[in-house]
This record gives structure tokens, sequence and C-alpha cells, in this order.
């Protein structure tokens, strides 16, 4: 099957607001979870037969178990602030990718079966019944949502779309319409224990042959334990770092960071994932039972620390819904900070002189930092409000001596997403994701054009991926994205310090 | 949705992965090459058969810097890098090498 050819938005010197494309995505579709892989994951095989009102009643379970949810679906004034504020619409023009018509697809919904007016006089009030055709619309574009909460960071109420997007998907999963991409995933990270399908015997041969690989490259014997019982830290990541460029760059830059700090660490083999897509299709039952995964392996091998690696959702995970999902961690060690993202432990280093860093190491580079969306709107770093925003880019400053930020309304809480966020990182979607890629091009683009930079940062397995896949379309080298701990594996100097 | 080689009727999933990894043929090979646009030199089956000793064992495919240690091995080192690797399979090792060697495709956050 030849490669398929797609539009790609054209970089101007500046972000235009597109003119409206009526339905410009609206063929672009996930490919549907098979029956076996649904019923895997619990969920119905297909459509059931009474699938509005399964669809309802499970709309309103979630109302009652997210007052959230309701508050979302009845604050919206329609003032248009978030209109022009995601990034799948400002790359695709469809008017349906604008935040507030997306929850809308569920809010006429949600008005029709769950609010007086609705009932009494649906056309006032914009208020729809839930037909097939409703369906297949949620289906479509509540998959070109990465729920990044940009737009919510705009909505004067507060209004997160994610939410709604999430809750649109746990709907249609309890259905029978689930996602094939998400839901293979969450089924291999059940079974095996990552999101890639890395049995333990293969986690173990690739560690050992980047273990080699170090041992080659600096003479220093590095290692990277699996399974050590004993160890006083676990570190989790994203399974991406076990398998794919520029994300293996990065794990070793964590491996020689432990290495130089003297740190006892461990990967586990049950539960070598940080990732945790049952957020993505708004299940807690399934982010719970992956979280769990976690809860076992700390306790099995008596770790007294948890660190987190570069990973955007697991953060939000790790970060906000830790003791939620999986609680209470008590068994860990209160001196430090739980879960630690592994940026927070380098700088922490960092500051202690506990490294030794020659930044000449990167002189070949300008580089820029993309925030990545769950670190930046989701979660923190460091105990302190934009502590998320500064750790990074002092980690980069440090290693670096040529940095250089995006334009102000793209970076920090204003970032946008990479395009392959939520669950959009699959092959059917690559309209979605070439279209969701534009902003962060764009500007990615002024600042090679203007400030000469080379290279891309990014502390999230998705965006790497995702710009690394994406960026040729653009023209653009995908050897530019690094993983910020690969900048720090180029700049450390091992053998100094340990 | 499947492939008719040789009147053998081989499934395969929407983007042209075979789904029984065990009905994989040379000709099959060879086919999706074709389809592909490629012409399996030397270079392009080694990769392929060193794709598929690798599933065997480990049931995964490997990790795309096992896999140019393997070609450095096999070549050196002026075809044991990412970039000729892309040469042989302009989208992809995981893409394109991974469906011609009949394993299933690489997913996750990847």
């Amino acid at each position: 099957m030849a490669q398929k050819e797609y539009d790609v938005p054209v970089l101007e010197d500046h972000l235009p607001t597109p003119h409206l494309q009526r339905d410009a995505l609206a063929h672009v579709r996930s490919h549907p979870a098979k029956p076996e892989l649904q019923k895997a994951l619990g969920f119905p095989g297909e459509l059931v037969e009474d699938w509005e009102a399964k669809a309802v009643a499970k709309l309103g379970e979630l109302l009652q178990k997210h007052r959230s949810l309701r508050v979302y679906l009845d604050a919206c004034v329609k003032c248009g602030a978030c209109a022009d504020k995601c990034q799948f619409f400002l790359g695709s023009g469809d008017p349906k990718n604008m935040p507030v018509a997306r929850q809308d697809l569920l809010r006429q919904v949600y008005r029709k079966y769950f609010t007086a007016a609705g009932k009494i006089a649906p056309d006032l009030v914009g208020a729809k019944p839930l037909t097939r055709e409703m369906l297949d619309e949620w289906y479509v574009y509540y998959h070109q949502c990465s729920q990044c909460r940009r737009c919510s960071l705009f909505c004067p109420y507060g209004i997160d779309t994610a939410e709604i997007s999430m809750a649109a998907r746990e709907v249609l999963d309890h259905i029978g319409m689930g996602q094939k991409y998400t839901n293979e995933v969450i089924l291999k990270c059940h079974q095996l224990g990552n999101n890639l399908g890395l049995n333990p015997a293969a986690l173990r041969n690739t560690v050992e042959g980047l273990e080699e690989d170090i041992m080659d490259d600096t003479g220093v014997p590095v290692r990277l334990p699996v399974d050590e019982v004993g160890a006083d830290v676990l570190l989790v990541t994203p399974s991406a770092d076990f398998f794919a460029e520029p994300q293996v760059d990065g794990l070793i830059g964590y491996a020689k960071v432990f290495h130089q700090a003297g740190l006892s660490w461990t990967l586990s083999s049950y539960a070598s994932e940080a990732g945790n897509f049952g957020m993505f299709i708004g299940s807690y039952d399934h982010m719970q039972k992956l979280a769990v995964r976690i809860r076992k392996a700390a306790l099995d091998l008596g770790v007294k620390r948890i660190i987190v690696g570069e990973c955007g959702h697991a953060w939000r995970v790790a970060y906000s819904l830790l003791n939620t999902t999986s609680g209470p961690w008590d068994f860990l060690d209160p001196k430090y900070p739980h879960p630690q993202h592994i940026c927070e432990y380098t700088w922490d280093l960092i500051q202690k002189g506990g490294l030794n860093l020659d930044a000449t190491a990167n002189d070949d580079k300008v580089v820029t930092f993309h925030d990545s969306c769950n670190p930046a709107r989701a979660a923190g770093m460091g105990g302190y409000p934009g502590g998320q925003f500064d750790i990074p880019r002092n980690i980069i400053k440090t290693v670096c001596n040529k940095f250089v930020d995006m334009h102000p309304d793209t970076i920090r809480e204003k970032t946008f997403c990479c395009g392959g966020g939520g669950g959009l990182l699959t092959e059917e979607l690559m309209p979605v994701r070439i279209a969701g890629m534009k902003p962060r091009m764009q500007a990615l683009k002024q600042v090679m054009d203007e400030k000469g930079v080379t290279h891309m940062a990014a502390i999230c397995a998705i965006c790497k991926s995702q710009f690394t896949g994406v960026m040729p379309r653009y023209g653009m080298d995908p050897y530019m994205i690094v993983s910020l701990h690969q900048l720090v594996n180029n700049a450390i100097q091992l053998g100094t310090k340990e | 949705m499947a492939y008719e080689i040789n009147g053998q009727t081989i499934e395969h999933d929407e983007e042209g992965f075979i789904t029984d990894v065990s009905q994989w043929t040379k000709e099959l090979a060879d086919y999706l090459a074709e389809k592909e646009t490629i012409n399996m030199t030397p270079e392009h089956w080694e990769v392929v058969n060193f794709l598929r000793g690798y599933y065997n064992e480990y049931q995964i495919a490997p990790a795309i810097r096992v896999l140019v240690k393997q070609m450095k091995v096999a070549f050196g080192p002026e075809k044991g890098n990412n970039k000729y690797l892309y040469e042989l399979f302009p989208y992809g090792p995981a893409k394109q090498a991974c469906k011609i060697a009949g394993l299933p495709k690489p997913t996750g956050c990847i």
C-alpha cells in the first residue's frame, strides 16, 4: 500500500485564524476496536441494540459521579473565547474542532435528556436527541481532541473540554464503539506491563543492549537495573523510552544521571510503563487498574521512592491522580517528594553540585523547548506555581549554552499540543495530526528563521514521536527533536564525579 | 480484508499488516514489497530476516537501534545507521519493514 499523500498547511510568518472549512476533517475517523478487543477490556463487543438508552444511562452515571462534568455542560455562554484556541481548528478550519462546537456535540444531548428546558422545549435551548448520526459525530470529533486543555485556559468559566471528551469516549466504549489504538495499547499494558508490548525478556535484552552501547561510547559501566529488589528508587518511564528515537537517548541520560549520583535504582518488568491510556478513554476503572501495577511493583521491590520519566500524561496521572487511583503511598520515604519527576530530580542534583556537566558538548545546537500539555496545564513541578516551566528550562540552560524560547503565546501554560496527544498518535488520524501540529511548527519555524534554532527538546514520548513522525511532511528535519535528558546525556562527564 | 497469494488467503488489518504471523511466506514479502514500491535487495532481506528472528525470540519487533546494530554487524558502519535504514524503507522500519516481515505494527507512544 503506497503512502497516502495529505494536504500539509503552508507555514507563514504568522498564524492566521483560518477561514471556516466546514467538515474539513469529518472524514477522518479512527479505526474501531474489534469485538474481541472491546470484550477483553470489559466493554460490549459491538454497538449494543439499545444504544440510546445505554448511552444516556452511562452519561447520567458520569454526571452523578463527576459534578464537574455537569458544571462544564451547564456553564457555557457561547462567548467564543475558545473558538480560535484549539490547534486542530487552527490547522484545519473545521468549525467542529472549535472547542465550543466539540463540547456542544455532547452538550445538546445532555440538554435533551437531563435538563427540564431541553425536555420541554428542545428547539429553544439547542437540545437534540442522541441519533446514530450524532454518535458518529461523537466518534469522529472526540477522537480529534488531544485533551490538551489549551481551550480551558482561555475559557472565562474554566470549562475543560478534555473532561467532556473523556466522558464522551467513556460513553462510546460502554455502547461498543471503542477506538482501536487506545484500547489495544491499554490491553497490552494490562497483559505485559507496558504500552508497547515488551515482555520481560525483551525488556532485559533491550536494556542490556543499552548498557553495552554506553560502555562502548564512554568506557564507563553504567547500569540499567531491572527488578532489583531493595533498590531505593523505582523508575517508571514511557515504554517508548526503550524503543524509539530520540526517546532512548533520554533514557540513557537518566541512567547516566543516576550513575553519577550513585543512586540505587531499578526498573520493573511488571510496571514498565509510566503512561496511562486509561485517562485518554475517560475510564477510571482502567486508569486505576494500570496505576495499581506501579503500586504493586513498588511494594514488591521494596523501593522508597518513585521517579517518573519524560512522559506528559503519565506525569498528570502521577502528580494529580496517584493517590486517588492507587494510594495511599505512605510506605514511601516521606523525606522525598513523591512521585518525583525526572526533571525535578536532575535539577535538584544540579543545584547541589551533584553533576559534572560540560555545556560545550551541546555547542553545536541552539535549543528551544516545547512545553507538553499535561505537565504544563495539568500538573506542576518543584512545589511552586510555574515550576513545570522553569525546571526543564533551567536544566537545558545548564547543559546548553544557547537556549531560545518560542513566541510567548505558544509556550508555558499557553503551549500548543504537538497534535498527537490524548490517543491520536495513530496512522489513520494523520490528517488531524498534520493539522494539529501547524501552530507549533509555525512557532518553531519563526525561531529557526529569526534565532537560528536547530533543536527542540521535549519531555513527553508522544510529543517526540508525533514531531519526528510528522515533521518531514512539513519539510523539516525530524532529527531536530531531542529528549531533554538527551542534552544532559551529551553534557554529563562520566567518571569525574562518581 | 485479505491478501490472495498463490491461492492462499491471508487476513490483514486496516493498514495492511497481516494478522497471523505464521502465515508469512517469502512470496508474501515480495508481494508486499512490490505494493510498497520497494525492490528487495540483500540488505532489505537482512532487515526482514533479522526482524523475524527477533520477533520469534521476543514476540515484539526490535528497537530501531537494535536493528541498526545488526546492520552494522552484517554490512559495516556505512550501512549500519538510521539514515541508511530509512533509505531502505522510506516510511520507516516500524511501518514498512515490519509489514513486509509479517510482524504486527509496533504501537504505543511511538
